[in-house]
């Protein structure tokens, strides 16, 4: 009797035992989170890019978490700031895959930034998705990288595209001495032989000129120039824009991508108006048509950004959201944070309307963005508008 | 043609006149201590940061630029105080890594008070450009260029004729000797980190509306400083402002009849040959003879 009363004892205990391990174990696995790393430039030159950019990681994590994180997982981030050095930025990608053992990289928000990291993840095996604009991070393919901006080749055929439509055919280029500027005066020069722009000029500026006068006199005397195209990003081209006023060139002026956000606007003053650029739908939230597939997300996106950050929305912000959201969703498809199945489900996004306009990759195409994705937008009153 | 090199000209006079008042304020300090400021830059950056700042939140302008020139002038004497001076009878080199050093906390701090970005300042008389024979510029460029001329001659007012100048340039002649006859050598050492301070920040606050102020507003233009300080003489004022000019015009003309690629080259390639062929400078005697 006593031997089994003992015997029943110790067999619930046992259950009990095995039961509480099980469920702390299973809530263990519940609550393992999403390992999600990030390198932006927070500091430093790009700033004005890796600024938003970080923000807008961190308060989208903790959005998530608050409201019970990705299937009951939460998201663990752990952002650096690479200061916009290419060094720096690979001794942090170093840092994430091997000491903090992440499941995604989002992040490099300059060029130089992401290719410097891209060897690391691709012999680590660990999917990254860039938040930089040049075409030479996904073209050609690299198994494990992807991105969200839009690429400086993109810029170029957008204006071209724009230039036809005004029934302009010579460009003068002016381009940023910067990894950026450099790319984007090879897609420039590339994408003018396709379609049959003829490149009458091919200027340089440095990224912290104060003065490019010199250079825009230059195209100024140069009979053949119908319109001028500058690729730089931050306050170079706000100085261009100064200059080019100063020196009264009445020319159509274009600028890249590379300058959509509010800052250009305000540094330029009023040199800024008649300015076109192709841009994000975010930047014209307000403005796109209701019918417009991306405008719930971009009005929606720049309201949580404003509202929380007191500041202007910026589209380099949305390239970081555009990245978190990619690849939770890919979590979410791939039913776990195993590497190669979170990989491949990154190649297989389909559809994902982000702010950066509708994304859909392929094992070709590790962007998913078509020219459509950009809209032409010029400086009126201060403001954004869409030219239509 | 005419008109082209006419251009390049006044953007090279405008720039400058900027390397000048950089140039100008090596030289002084350079003189009453023998310390190659390497901070001379900050001090530019505080001008232009302060006057942007300050402006943008409803001071007036002259005000704001006086507050800047003020605030800038104790970053100067902290400096001297409390780096230099502490450092009185180290070498050269040490002082150059010194000064180094400061510059860079200086910018350090700046971004934890002013933030990452770049900051406007209003033209102060419109942006309407100014047309002479075919070339333009911006009336800011006339702010540029005045106030350079105005502060270059005072500051030559202020060695010719005032006591505190007088006692700058005997220090700088023989610091023993300007000791024995009762010229307190700290002070004077003071002196002058205000004074090239005060100019840094006012030449910061007139190129601010041009070239726009950001944190590290100061690195470029305290090289180029150097550079027109180095080409013109070591502690020679008028060779500084000479230098200046020199640099500035032969990145533009660089700029516009080579490449503009090699803008900024332009400067290191006049350092190099300067310092190879010339290492006195343009102005600069054997055993140098100061502003």
């Amino acid at each position: 009797m006593r031997k089994r009363l003992f015997a029943t004892i110790a067999f619930t205990a046992l259950t009990a035992m095995t039961a509480v391990s099980g469920l702390l174990s299973g809530a263990a696995q519940a609550a393992d989170p999403i390992k999600v790393g990030a390198f932006v430039s927070a500091t430093g030159p790009a700033s004005f890019l890796g600024d938003p950019e970080k923000k807008v990681l961190e308060l989208y994590a903790d959005r998530i978490n608050k409201a019970g994180g990705i299937d009951g997982r939460p998201v663990q981030l752990t952002v650096y700031d690479d200061g916009g050095a290419a060094d720096k930025a690979a001794s942090f990608t170093k840092r994430l895959i091997e000491s903090d053992g992440v499941d995604v990289i989002v992040g490099g928000t300059t060029t130089a930034a992401t290719m410097a990291a891209v060897p690391l993840v691709e012999r680590a095996g660990v999917p990254f998705i860039s938040l930089a604009g040049a075409v030479v991070i996904v073209e050609p393919v690299k198994k494990w990288v992807f991105k969200t901006p839009h690429t400086d080749r993109m810029a170029a055929e957008k204006v071209m595209e724009d230039m036809k439509k005004r029934g302009l055919t010579k460009l003068a280029l002016l381009s940023e001495d910067s990894g950026f500027g450099k790319s984007g005066r090879e897609q420039t020069i590339a994408v003018a032989k396709e379609r049959g722009i003829e490149l009458v000029a091919d200027e340089t500026y440095g990224a912290k000129d104060t003065d490019v006068t010199a250079q825009l006199t230059k195209i100024k005397n140069n009979a053949a120039a119908q319109a001028v195209l500058v690729f730089g990003l931050g306050q170079g081209p706000a100085v261009v824009t100064k200059n080019y006023r100063q020196l009264g060139i009445s020319l159509p002026l274009y600028q890249s991508h590379g300058v959509a956000s509010k800052e250009f606007i305000r540094l330029a003053g009023g040199a800024a108006e008649g300015v076109r650029l192709p841009a994000a739908g975010l930047v014209v939230a307000a403005q796109l048509p209701d019918s417009d597939p991306q405008k719930k997300v971009v009005t929606e996106f720049t309201k949580v950004y404003e509202d929380s950050f007191n500041t202007e929305v910026s589209t380099f912000a949305g390239h970081a959201y555009d990245g978190l959201m990619i690849a939770l969703d890919a979590v979410k498809r791939a039913g776990g944070t195993d590497k190669a199945k979170l990989r491949d489900a990154i190649e297989q996004t389909k559809g994902y309307v982000g702010t950066g306009g509708t994304v859909t990759m392929s094992a070709k195409d590790h962007m998913g963005l078509t020219l459509d994705a950009f809209h032409m937008v010029e400086v009126k009153q201060g403001d954004w508008s869409l030219v239509k | 043609m005419f008109a082209e090199l006419l251009q390049y000209m006044l953007s090279g006079l405008t720039i400058g006149a900027i390397y000048a008042l950089a140039g100008l304020g090596f030289s002084i300090i350079y003189n009453a201590s023998h310390v190659i400021n390497f901070a001379q830059g900050e001090f530019i950056m505080v001008g232009g940061m302060a006057s942007a700042t300050l402006t943008a939140s409803g001071v007036p302008l002259p005000l704001a630029v006086l507050i800047g020139c003020g605030g800038a002038m104790l970053v100067g004497v902290l400096v001297a105080k409390f780096a230099v001076e502490r450092a009185r009878n180290a070498s050269t080199v040490t002082l150059i890594i010194i000064t180094i050093g400061a510059s860079i906390f200086l910018r350090g701090v700046a971004e934890l008070i002013w933030g990452k970005d770049f900051k406007r300042l209003d033209a102060f008389s419109g942006e309407t450009p100014i047309q002479i024979l075919g070339a333009s510029m911006q009336p800011q460029s006339l702010w540029v260029v005045g106030t350079a001329g105005v502060l270059i001659v005072a500051i030559g007012l202020f060695f010719a004729k005032t006591l505190t100048g007088k006692a700058i340039l005997a220090t700088s002649h023989n610091r023993l000797a300007a000791q024995l006859v009762g010229i307190d050598v700290k002070r004077v050492v003071l002196a002058s980190f205000a004074l090239s301070a005060a100019l840094g920040a006012i030449g910061g606050a007139v190129v601010a509306p041009i070239t726009f102020s950001y944190t590290e507003m100061g690195i470029m233009l305290g090289l180029k400083g150097f550079t027109a300080a180095v080409l013109g003489g070591l502690g020679h004022g008028p060779g500084a402002v000479a230098g200046g000019l020199i640099v500035g015009i032969a990145e533009a003309l660089g700029a516009g009849y080579i490449s503009s690629a090699y803008k900024d080259a332009v400067a290191f390639v006049i350092i190099l040959a300067v310092l190879l062929f010339m290492p006195n400078g343009l102005f600069g005697k054997r055993g140098t003879e100061r502003v």
